[in-house]
């Protein structure tokens, strides 16, 4: 049996897809580069000093106006939160609480002023921060990265503090840590990553900020809060809690400014909304408007006030407080100064000309930075940057002769300050603008990587199809199609890596593997190309054979169009965004109708009906045994497909949409009624999963011998389920309800599912190490026990029952074997041996089901036993199908067991059946829809590395990729594990008794041992049909979401929905490895145990 | 023999086809606010009792499977009574495949049913017309080689044409249009009517076209 070069194959499969992925995403993804320039205060920029207004020594670019500054971020303080409405007669929770905020711009306007504050979207944390220090825009790409927040290279408004000398001191979230490290005078980090946690953070600041404050040994003090926001995700804003919350910020704001200096300017912000389920992270209304409020002790702004609060994009704030501190504008900002706090004191005449010279200095800034980035990258329009040239020179040369005027000492007059007021509001408008080209162009994409990843993806999935046709036939050539294809791809690969090395500082590892696969996928696809003349040209010479294998082609067609036309619906469904919000229906419902086509085509062909019986009346048909279980498991399937619809999680999309209940976990029902009753349905669902698998390994006799994986699944399984259960006890207790028993409540909270990732582990170690579970009774020489011990109670009456017919049982037998020792040789009797490789299959599924099971919602157990149920029915479909379909005429076929060929209904199916549990287990393509809380699944505390909460995210949000990836073996097998005699097969064997008496016992698996070449190519051909059916479906993602990638909803939901494809894709096919690795080790095993067999 | 076999089929699918199109223009002559979108509900009622009033009718008159034996009233009666419990089990039937390909389960409760049964009677009272509430006959009517009659022929067209019509009504259901006829179920039973419309007029066209080719088996 060819072991390695099927494994090889189908690795480089999907190096080829992968490769694909990221070549596409890096052109996808791909929108601004980082400029690692930095401002300084030698810059030329500065102006040049106004008539009598030298710089103040220390300051540069502008004078200092505030020496010290307080930034409180309170994360998602959305607008509604801030405004104050005395009006309002029953304010919501989370309205009218921030009185303090309101009082003070009411008594103290000049002091005081409430802005609305406009995120950029992606409005997570992460880029928020980045968008608030930088000034610039981050995009997207960030988002992926917000497991492990990356050190911001940019020039930042921090960065030029700490240039400049000031001391700058953090206290809160733990994120700046990652984005500024080694930047604070001193810091006051507190884990962020619990977003259960209200307090933590909070409490950390409270601890801190008044002393520090007091203290003076700063000149930037920045304070996180994250209280607001993760009670926004924990209970959504319309809860008392959220009332709580806004309350103690508004106390803490009080009691901060008895404390804050009069040269101390305070900025209270937000960084974004949040939408009415207290998510974030896109880009609706309520989640950009944020709030900023502005407060100091000496006047700040004019007399002129505003009815409604003035709307300001975030970036605003990083040019205003970097002059309004004295340090320069980050170089990369494309914020505008916010004007009405450069005014100060003195006549309007002054005030405008102090904006004018802010404006200039912000100008200039902006223009230098879209020079050096047009420099540096071609994504800015050229056309429009020449525009804001234009604006900026016609500015600039007004501005100048303005200066000369003022210089000549003219008195002020109205119609100066006219025209300084539209120089100003030139200055503005090229500011406007320049930051529009910039929104508009950094959601630019790189259209050749794009093209050049889809051409990649594509030729991959051709590839697969066109070497799973090649696999059927025996002489697969391993070497010309596997082994040339990966030298060539390894030799291109070290020509570029070390090309890029010598000539650059590192080699660009996706374009290198990117060339390497399409280089490899040249030499694969050569040898056709070559070959295909030759055969039309002797073709040619004999016309009614071509025209024989056109229709023999077209035949051969027939067969897989049903399922490749549902498989082509579905891929059209990724292109238009309702299909793809509403794919949670659609894919159970083109899963139910490729069931019922399939058996309806069987009807059709009359493989359902029995043959003609001489005494049935004429012009009638009657169904056979098997066709009624066939049509009884299609209502099983259509009734577990309905149901799983009960688990869905919803998308924002849908309007009155209800998530499932079964999502929140236990300990949110306030009923203990409905607690209990649901915790006993979870409870059953666990021992239901038990006893199944259990009894099914006992039905094929795998549970009989005593080697560790079977001890595994007699005790450990139960002990798992145990196991489970306690922690879903203790976590849905109510909280307060233990008391003393606290400490031991968080032992076991750390304890159990610990515990069962250990032994799951084991688990499956155990199946890698001793994959067999064959029972073997050797009757050659009576070795073994006579009696197998009794298991139950020990009562004399009972144990007699059980030992005497078996005493009686043995004495027959060595008289039996007595009497035939003359004409029949001893033989040896292997339990199981028909169903090992399954039995290790379905041992390790459920290993792993137990393990993904602990990372959901307790009530989730319910749609896991769903997912087995259906995945069993599924099969056993498969399995009566290929028995009926091989029933009719055709018997060479049925002498030899089932076919060797899974066919296109089976892969694909199974990959519905996959997508269908991904939004079963309470999943969405969306990022507001992971489920953060499997992090701290036996993590309460949080973790010191990115690494493990990624891979328990990860394993939540793809459990059923894996099951059904690891579990696709099972569709080569079950066929075979279910062939039983039936009664036609029956019938023939008293007709043919003679040749057939050595085959009464079914084969089962062991066909496939009778020849291991076709059985490796049937396990490459069912990866290589798996690994199509699934980068067709990539494929489809993929070029949707480069054809609509100006489309309004390609942010929210097709580049969302293809990374999630994506790493669905790359999970999948790594499992997929996995679970055919380990059949190959099966049979590894079996062989090395039938060779143990032999000598004795 | 056969050309007038397809001649009095094509009058009887005509027949058939007219009577739909008439429940879409007289109803409006008599009710006030009617229409096929707005008032729905008794749109599928009117069609469905018509077409069954039709589909009896033309049955009454044209015989399509004559049986030689004469039949006593009181076995007509039973067999009536059997085709009505037949029909009202394939109402039920239809309801739960329904239910169980997505729709919803306790909300339109009433519209589901009503489509159950506008489908039943494209489908099941055509079969039951034709072939009687006889199990087998229906099993060995929908397979490959179980055509016996022209008849047979086209009540296997009709039936799949409608079935595929309301499985493809339910594509639309889903995109963001805002259209009246993405309500549940109208896209479906329109999309029902419309392939049973089609069946209609593709089972004699296609039957003419194959006539050399379909050979049945004598009974």
């Amino acid at each position: 049996m060819q072991r390695w070069p099927v494994l090889l194959f189908l690795a480089w499969a999907c190096f080829l897809f992968f490769s694909g992925i990221g070549l596409f995403t890096s052109g996808f993804l791909l929108m601004r580069i980082e400029l690692t320039n930095r401002s300084s205060c030698s810059d030329p920029l500065a102006a040049p000093a106004w008539a009598g207004q030298g710089l103040a020594p220390g300051a540069c670019w502008m004078p200092q106006r505030v020496p010290k500054a307080v930034l409180l971020i309170i994360d998602a303080l959305a607008f509604e939160f801030a405004r104050f409405d005395p009006a309002k007669a029953r304010p919501r929770p989370y309205e009218n609480k921030l009185g303090f905020l309101h009082q003070l711009a009411g008594s103290q306007p000049r002091h005081a002023r409430l802005y609305r504050f406009r995120a950029d979207p992606p409005t997570t944390t992460m880029q928020r921060i980045k968008g608030l220090t930088t000034g610039s825009l981050p995009t997207f790409i960030d988002v992926g990265s917000n497991f492990a927040s990356y050190a911001i290279e940019e020039d930042n408004l921090l960065g030029q503090l700490v240039q400049n000398g000031r001391r700058v001191v953090f206290m809160g979230d733990d994120t700046w840590d990652g984005l500024f490290p080694q930047k604070f005078f001193r810091s006051y980090f507190f884990p962020s990553f619990n977003v259960k946690d209200l307090h933590t953070v909070d409490d950390g600041i409270l601890q801190h900020l008044y002393p520090t404050v007091d203290g003076g040994e700063w000149d930037l003090l920045i304070a996180h809060f994250l209280g607001v926001d993760h009670c926004g995700h924990k209970h959504g804003p319309d809860h008392p809690e959220m009332a709580k919350k806004l309350a103690q910020m508004n106390e803490m704001l009080r009691s901060l400014v008895d404390h804050l200096g009069s040269d101390t300017l305070l900025l209270v912000a937000g960084d974004h909304g949040m939408t009415e389920t207290g998510d974030h992270g896109g880009d609706s209304e309520k989640e950009v408007n944020a709030a900023l409020f502005v407060y100091s002790k000496t006047p700040l702004f004019g007399a002129h006030r505003p009815e409604e609060p003035e709307t300001i994009p975030q970036v605003n704030l990083v040019p205003t407080l970097a002059l309004l501190l004295g340090v320069p504008i980050p170089y990369s900002n494309i914020g505008e100064v916010m004007a009405e706090l450069f005014s100060g004191d003195g006549g309007d005449a002054s005030a405008a000309l102090r904006q004018l010279s802010a404006y200039r200095l912000n100008a200039r800034q902006v223009d230098r930075f879209l020079h050096s980035y047009s420099l540096a990258a071609q994504d800015l329009p050229a056309e429009r940057l020449r525009h804001l040239r234009e604006l900026f020179s016609a500015a600039l040369e007004e501005h100048d002769r303005l200066l000369a005027h003022v210089q000549e000492g003219l008195p002020a007059s109205p119609e100066l300050e006219a025209r300084l007021r539209r120089l100003v509001g030139r200055f503005q408008r090229y500011l406007r603008e320049a930051r529009a080209v910039c929104m508009e162009s950094w959601a630019r994409f790189h259209p050749l990587r794009m093209v050049a990843g889809c051409a990649l993806i594509a030729a991959s999935c051709l590839l697969c199809y066109v070497a799973s046709e090649l696999a059927a036939a025996l002489d697969f050539p391993y070497r010309s199609r596997l082994l040339y294809p990966l030298l060539w791809g390894l030799a291109v690969a070290a020509v570029l890596g070390l090309g890029q090395l010598l000539t650059r500082e590192g080699p660009d590892l996706v374009l290198v593997s990117a060339w390497a696969a399409a280089a490899s996928q040249l030499a694969f696809f050569w040898p056709s190309w070559g070959r295909r003349p030759r055969r039309a040209h002797l073709a040619g010479g004999q016309p009614p054979a071509a025209s024989a294998g056109l229709w023999q082609r077209l035949r051969a067609w027939q067969g897989p169009a049903l399922p490749m036309g549902l498989l082509f619906l579905r891929c059209c469904a990724m292109f238009s965004d309702s299909f793809v919000v509403a794919e949670a229906r659609v894919a159970p419902f083109l899963l139910a109708s490729l069931a019922t086509l399939l058996v309806g085509k069987l009807h059709w062909r009359g493989r359902l009906t029995a043959p003609e019986a001489p005494k049935q009346p004429p012009g009638a048909a009657f169904y056979q045994k098997e066709s009624w279980q066939l049509l009884g498991l299609l209502a099983v399937l259509l009734a577990c497909l309905r149901l799983s619809g009960l688990f869905h999680q919803c998308r924002e999309e849908i309007p009155r949409c209800q998530p499932s209940p079964c999502l929140a976990p236990l300990s949110s029902l306030q009923s203990t009624q409905a607690k209990n009753l649901f915790y006993l349905l979870c409870v059953a669902s666990l021992a239901g999963l038990v006893c199944a698998v259990r009894r099914w390994l006992r039905h094929y006799g795998n549970l009989n011998s005593a080697s560790p994986l079977v001890l595994f699944v007699r005790w450990a399984f139960p002990l798992l389920a145990v196991w489970i259960a306690c922690y879903w006890a203790v976590t849905s207790g109510a909280e307060d309800t233990l008391g003393k028993l606290q400490e031991l409540v968080q032992v076991a909270l750390v304890g159990f599912p610990r515990a069962v990732y250990g032994l799951a582990s084991l688990g499956l170690l155990l199946a890698l190490w001793t994959p067999v579970t064959v029972f073997v009774k050797d009757s050659r020489e009576s070795v073994g026990p006579i009696v197998t011990p009794y298991q139950g109670a020990p009562s004399s009456q009972a144990e007699l029952l059980h030992v005497i017919p078996q005493i009686y049982r043995r004495m027959q037998e060595s008289l039996k074997s007595q009497l035939d020792r003359g004409h029949r040789r001893a033989t040896v009797a292997a339990y199981g041996l028909g169903s090992v490789y399954s039995a290790a299959l379905v041992i390790v599924l459920t290993v792993l089901g137990f393990l993904l099971l602990i990372l959901h919602s307790e009530r989730m157990s319910l749609s896991f036993l769903l997912l087995f149920l259906e995945a069993f029915v599924l099969l056993r479909i498969h399995a009566c199908v290929v028995s009926l379909a091989g029933d009719a005429g055709d018997l060479p076929v049925r002498r030899n067991g089932p076919p060797f060929v899974v066919p296109w209904y089976a892969v694909t199916a199974w990959v519905f059946a996959a997508t269908q549990f991904f939004y079963s287990t309470g999943h969405q393509p969306t990022f507001p829809a992971i489920h953060w809380n499997a992090a701290f699944v036996g993590f309460q505390q949080g973790h010191s590395t990115h690494l493990l909460p990624a891979v328990l995210v990860g394993a939540n949000t793809f459990a059923s990729h894996i099951l059904f990836a690891v579990g696709c073996p099972l569709l080569l097998l079950w066929p075979f594990v279910c062939e039983a005699p039936n009664s036609q097969r029956r019938k023939l064997k008293k007709e043919l008794r003679e040749e057939l008496q050595e085959e009464e016992e079914p084969m089962m698996e062991m066909r496939l041992r009778e020849s291991p070449e076709r059985f490796s190519a049937a396990l490459l051909q069912l990866g290589l049909k798996y690994l199509f059916v699934l980068g067709a479906q990539l494929l489809a993602c993929v070029w949707a979401a480069m054809i609509l990638r100006r489309h309004l909803m390609v942010w929210k939901v097709f580049a969302p929905k293809f990374l999630f494809e994506a790493l669905g894709f790359m999970v999948s096919s790594i499992c997929l490895l996995l679970g055919i690795f380990l059949v190959m080790r099966v049979d590894y095993a079996v062989s090395a145990w039938f060779e143990r067999l032999q000598p004795r | 023999m056969k050309d007038t076999e397809i001649k009095r089929l094509l009058s009887a699918h005509i027949v058939c086809v007219f009577s739909i199109i008439l429940t879409t223009v007289v109803p409006p002559l008599f009710l006030e606010n009617f229409s096929v979108l707005g008032t729905h509900l008794i749109w599928l009622c009117i069609c469905s009792i018509c077409v069954t009033t039709v589909n009896i009718i033309l049955y009454i008159i044209l015989k399509p499977n004559p049986s030689s034996k004469r039949i006593s009233f009181a076995h007509k009666v039973t067999k009536f009574l059997k085709c009505c419990v037949f029909f009202f089990i394939s109402c039920i039937l239809f309801h739960g495949i329904i239910v169980l390909y997505g729709a919803p389960l306790i909300e339109s409760v009433l519209e589901t049913f009503l489509f159950a049964v506008l489908l039943s009677t494209f489908t099941t009272l055509h079969c039951l017309c034709m072939l009687g509430p006889n199990i087998q006959a229906w099993i060995r009517v929908f397979s490959k080689n179980g055509a016996m009659s022209i008849w047979d022929n086209s009540l296997q067209i009709t039936t799949m044409c409608s079935i595929v019509g309301a499985w493809l009504g339910a594509f639309p259901i889903p995109l963001d249009w805002d259209r009246p006829w993405q309500i549940w179920p109208i896209s479906c039973s329109l999309g029902a009517t419309f392939g049973y419309v089609a069946g209609l007029i593709i089972a004699p066209l296609w039957i003419y076209w194959n006539r050399k080719q379909l050979t049945y088996k004598s009974r």
